[in-house]
C-alpha cells in the first residue's frame, strides 16, 4: 500500500477567496467557445464566418440586426414600427414583475421589442423582413409582437413585397396571458389575409423555435425553412422527458429531424442564406 | 358524490344528513325535520361557497372529475347524433371527438375534447390531450360541415396538446397552426365554448371562431397554472399563485374583452345538475347561431379578422 503523500505546503486559509473581480479571465471578445464542438474560434474568424463555425458548423445565435446586415443590398433597409412599446396590463409578478423585466430587457440590450420589421432589398426583390432578437425577454411572443407581425403585413401587402419572418423563440410570453395566447389568433388571420393578396410569405426558423411560435406563424409559411441543426418544436424537450420519462434520442426536434418528417421545404445554411431567398424570390416573381 | 377540497363544510353536512338517516333506520324515530334543515343548510353553504369561488377553486371545478364533457354535451343537446371519426391519414385521436347532430331543427357539426370519467377511459382519452391527428380530424370535419354549410360549436376541455416524442414526430405545432389559419376564413358560423379546462395551443387548435363562449366555472390562458409555475418559480408549488397571476378565469377575461360572454352554471357547478348546464348551453347556442346565421359568410370572416386583428395591449410612444 501506498503511503498518504505529505504535502509540500500548508494551506492556511480554507476556500477560494479571490472575488469574481479579480479572477484571471481571457478577455471577453477575443476568443469564442464553439457551442457545438467546444473548440476556442477567434471571435473575428466566427464574425467572418457569419458566427458559424468553421469546424463544425453549429450555428451561433445571432441578433435580429445580424440578419438585416447578411440579407439586405448594402445592408440598407428602413425600420418600422419602433415606436411599440409592451404594457404590463395584467400587473403580472412572478419573480420579477413584468414592467421590470421590459424595462431591464430595454436597458440591458439597444432593442426596445422581440421583434424589428425592416424593409430592404434582398438580391433586388424588396421584401419585408420581421425577425425576432433572442435577447429581448426570450424572442417571446406578445401583444407588440402580434401587432408588428399585424402591422407588417398590412405594409406587405400595400407593397406587394414578399414577406419573410426569422423566428428565434422560446414561445408565446406568459407574463401576457389570454393576450399573448390571441397573437397566435391574431396572426394567423393576418396570414390569411396575406394568402388572399397572393402575397409570398416565406417563414425561417432558427434556433430555438418552439411553443406557440411553432403552433402559429413559423409553420403557416408557404416555404418554412431553417438554419441547420435548429432545435424546432411545439413542447420544449425537457417537457417532453419529464412527460414521457425517457430520455430523448440524439437529434430530435432537429431541423434535419423536421425536415425528414415533411415540416420544412429545405435546410438552408446561414452562409448562403441571401443567395438561396434571392434564388426563390426570383423564381416566384417570374 | 366526490367534494372538492373547499367543499368540506358541504361534505361535512352530507355526513350528518346520512348520521341521521342510520339513527332513523336504528331507532324508527323520524328525522325528516332535522334532515330538511340540514339540506337547507347546504343548499345555503353551497350558494355562499360558490358566490365567491377563488381562481385555484373555479380552476378545480373546472378539473371536477365527474364533470360533463362533450360526448355527454353532443348527445343531450342534440337528436340523432352521429360520431364521426378519424383525420384520413393517420389513425382516430380519441381526444377529440366531433360529428353531426340535430340541434332544435338544425343539424350542427360539434366538435370537442373528450376526457374520461374513470381511469380506463382517461387513458382511453389521453386526459383529454390531442395528438396532431386530433386537430387534423376536427379540421376534417369543419370543412365538411363547411362543404355542406352547416355552422360549427367547438367544446373547449383540454390541459394541453400531447408534449410527446411521436406528437412532435407528427407535427403538433403544424397541425395547430394549420387549425388557426384555416378556422379563420371558414364560411359557416363557428361557435367555440370553453366547458372545462382552456390550455395554451391545444385549446385554441378548435377554438377560433366568431364569438367565444365560457361557462362560469372554467379557464382559458396560454398556460397551465402549474407549467407556469414549473417555468416562472421553478416549483409546481406555486401554483395558486400562478393561477391568480395569469387572470384565467371568465369573469377576468370577459373584462379584458378576450371572450364574448359567460354562460352561468347550476350552483355547486355544472357536474352538480348536468342536464340543467346542458339546458342553459341549448339555449345559448341556439341564440348565438341564429345570430351568427343572419350573417352574410364575407362578413362573418372579415369579422373574425377584425376581432383578432384587435386584440392586444401595447403603447404607442414617440420616436
Amino acid at each position: 500500500m501506498q503511503e498518504p503523500r505529505k504535502p509540500w505546503w500548508k494551506r492556511l486559509r480554507k476556500g477560494v477567496d479571490t472575488s469574481t473581480e479579480e479572477k484571471l479571465e481571457t478577455p471577453d471578445g477575443i476568443w469564442h467557445k464553439c457551442n457545438g464542438c467546444k473548440k476556442a474560434l477567434l471571435v473575428t474568424q466566427l464574425r467572418d464566418n457569419l458566427h458559424t463555425c468553421p469546424h463544425c458548423n453549429y450555428h451561433e445565435k445571432i441578433d435580429a440586426e445580424d440578419y438585416f446586415d447578411i440579407l439586405f443590398d448594402d445592408k440598407k433597409c428602413e425600420e418600422h414600427f419602433t415606436e411599440l412599446r409592451s404594457k404590463d396590463i395584467l400587473h403580472f409578478v412572478d419573480t420579477k414583475s413584468y414592467e421590470k423585466r421590459i424595462n431591464d430587457a430595454i436597458e440591458n440590450t439597444d432593442l426596445k421589442e422581440a421583434m424589428r420589421v425592416m424593409v430592404g432589398a434582398i438580391g433586388g426583390n424588396t421584401t419585408v423582413v420581421a425577425a425576432m432578437d433572442f435577447r429581448f425577454i426570450g424572442g417571446s411572443l406578445g401583444s407588440v409582437m402580434g401587432e408588428k407581425i399585424s402591422r407588417a403585413i398590412d405594409l406587405a401587402i400595400e407593397r406587394k413585397a414578399p414577406f419573410l419572418i426569422i423566428s428565434k423563440s422560446g414561445g408565446a410570453r406568459m407574463q401576457e396571458s389570454a393576450f399573448s395566447l390571441m397573437q397566435m389568433a391574431k396572426t394567423s388571420a393576418k396570414l390569411h389575409q396575406l394568402a388572399e393578396a397572393k402575397v409570398p410569405y416565406i417563414s425561417l426558423l432558427t434556433n430555438p423555435t418552439t411553443g406557440g411560435v411553432s403552433a402559429s406563424f413559423a409553420m403557416l409559411g408557404d416555404l418554412n425553412i431553417a438554419e441547420p441543426g435548429a432545435l424546432i418544436g411545439f413542447a420544449g424537450p425537457r417537457v417532453i422527458e419529464e412527460t414521457t420519462k425517457r430520455k430523448l434520442p440524439e437529434g430530435f426536434q432537429t431541423a434535419e429531424f423536421q425536415l425528414e418528417n415533411g415540416f420544412l421545404d429545405f435546410i438552408v445554411d446561414r452562409k448562403e442564406l441571401k443567395e438561396k431567398l434571392t434564388k426563390v424570390l426570383n423564381l416566384l416573381k417570374k | 358524490m366526490i367534494f372538492l377540497e373547499f367543499e368540506k363544510p358541504i361534505e361535512d353536512l352530507y355526513a350528518q344528513i346520512e348520521e341521521l338517516r342510520q339513527m332513523e333506520q336504528k331507532t324508527g324515530m323520524t328525522m325528516a325535520d332535522k334532515i330538511e334543515r340540514l339540506e337547507h343548510k347546504i343548499k345555503d353553504t353551497r350558494e355562499e361557497l360558490y358566490s365567491k369561488l377563488t381562481t385555484w377553486q373555479r380552476i378545480q371545478v373546472s378539473r371536477h372529475p365527474e364533470r360533463p364533457y362533450t360526448q355527454f354535451y353532443s348527445n343531450y343537446l342534440c337528436n340523432d347524433f352521429v360520431e364521426l371519426y378519424g383525420d384520413r391519414t393517420f389513425r382516430d385521436d380519441k381526444a377529440i371527438i366531433g360529428g353531426f347532430g340535430d340541434l332544435n331543427g338544425q343539424t350542427v357539426m360539434f366538435i370537442g375534447h373528450q376526457k374520461g370519467h374513470n381511469t380506463k377511459m382517461r387513458q382511453y382519452r389521453n386526459f383529454g390531450m390531442p395528438y396532431p391527428e386530433g386537430y387534423r380530424k376536427a379540421l376534417r370535419l369543419m370543412k365538411l360541415a363547411e362543404k355542406f354549410n352547416k355552422p360549427i360549436v367547438t367544446l373547449i376541455d383540454t390541459p394541453g396538446a400531447y408534449p410527446g416524442e411521436d406528437a412532435e414526430q407528427r407535427g403538433q405545432g403544424e397541425a395547430i397552426a394549420r387549425n388557426l389559419i384555416e378556422m379563420v376564413s371558414l364560411k359557416v358560423p363557428v361557435l367555440c365554448i370553453v366547458i372545462g379546462e382552456g390550455a395554451s395551443g391545444g385549446a385554441l387548435g378548435i377554438g377560433i371562431g366568431d364569438k367565444l363562449l365560457m361557462l362560469e366555472n372554467t379557464w382559458f390562458s396560454v398556460i397551465s397554472p402549474e407549467s407556469c409555475a414549473s417555468i416562472l418559480w421553478r416549483s409546481w408549488d406555486f401554483k395558486e399563485k400562478a393561477a391568480v397571476a395569469l387572470q384565467p378565469t371568465p369573469q377576468e377575461l370577459l373584462k379584458y374583452g378576450i371572450i364574448d360572454e359567460i354562460v352561468k352554471e347550476p350552483i355547486g357547478g355544472a357536474h352538480l345538475q348536468p342536464e340543467e348546464m346542458a339546458k342553459t348551453l341549448k339555449k345559448t347556442i341556439i341564440k348565438h347561431l341564429a345570430e351568427l346565421t343572419k350573417i352574410d359568410p364575407q362578413t362573418r370572416i372579415e369579422n373574425r379578422i377584425k376581432k383578432y386583428s384587435a386584440i392586444g395591449q401595447f403603447e404607442t410612444v414617440n420616436v
